[in-house]
């Protein structure tokens, strides 16, 4: 397992959460990609803790700050997707033309 | 572990990662799509526990367990067709979306592959936990603190955005779509 191999693992996994969250209509599927998107992210983050810092702990710090961003991602997403359904009965990003009541 | 068994592990993880992921955007089911995410996650969670980062890796894991639960119901209860009866396709700007896609992890790749890694490898998975256990509690005690306050002002903000009623009010109260005359809200 080099790190050249998982930094190309955590690139594939932000790509295709970036092909996600620009082509999903579906809010939830949107918020997937976005959650694809950070996951590949975190694996670089710790690849690189785990071969280039010597084991400094600030990067496990770093690494739960981008936890706490993704939980902070996905409950105000749910909220916003309750809220919009509410007001619009809208599922999808198309029915939401106008963000302005 | 030895090393070909820690190569093996990565190239299984690796594979279902990457395939867990794009299956996320290929099935017709929207609950299926979010156990293919949960399979991704947790591979990767199984890459970090390998990299040495143990109890990252297992809360990631953990983490993940829960949110594909609520992501899975919250599916269930907005989302046309859930279960995937019928065929789904659910995209715009396809063409687009694939080649920010590629352009993306190529570029990424490409710096992740050009640039050279110094290599200044981690202690053992042990030291490193017990060093993130008084990181967090020590030196990093604000950081930490300050993530939870984050967390705690998230559920407040998503009650109240969530909320059926607000301060002022019916949530649907002014958000109804405006008529297509524009004398009809005067007049009525």
């Amino acid at each position: 397992m080099t790190t050249e191999a998982v930094l190309v693992v955590g690139a594939a996994l932000f790509g295709i959460g970036v092909f996600g969250a620009l082509s999903q209509q579906s809010f939830v599927m949107l918020m997937m990609g976005i959650e694809l998107m950070i996951n590949g992210s975190l694996l670089v983050l710790v690849a690189m803790w785990a071969r280039a810092a010597s084991g400094s702990p600030d990067g496990q710090m770093l690494a739960i700050v981008f936890m706490t961003v993704m939980a902070v991602e996905m409950s105000l997403g749910f909220a916003l997707i309750t809220g919009v359904y509410r007001v619009r009965r809208a599922d999808i990003t198309e029915k939401l033309r106008k963000l302005k009541g | 572990m030895t090393g070909a068994l820690i190569d093996l592990s990565f190239a299984a993880f690796s594979l279902v990662a990457i395939v867990a992921g794009v299956r996320v955007f290929r099935t017709d089911s929207m609950v299926r799509a979010a156990f293919y995410l949960l399979a991704s996650f947790a591979a990767a969670g199984g890459i970090i526990v390998l990299l040495g980062a143990e109890f990252l890796g297992m809360v990631l894991i953990l983490m993940m367990a829960g949110e594909m639960l609520v992501m899975a119901i919250v599916m269930v209860m907005y989302m046309m067709n859930p279960a995937g009866l019928n065929p789904m396709v659910m995209v715009h700007q396809p063409r687009t979306a694939v080649v920010a896609g590629v352009v993306a992890f190529l570029a990424i790749a490409g710096v992740g592959l050009s640039g050279e890694v110094p290599s200044r490898p981690a202690p053992n998975p042990a030291a490193a936990t017990a060093d993130l256990g008084r990181e967090l509690l020590g030196n990093s005690m604000l950081v930490f603190q300050t993530a939870g306050v984050t967390l705690l002002a998230t559920m407040v903000g998503a009650i109240a955005v969530a909320a059926p009623r607000g301060r002022y009010g019916d949530a649907a109260e002014g958000s109804e779509e405006p008529g297509l005359q524009p004398d009809e809200e005067a007049s009525a």
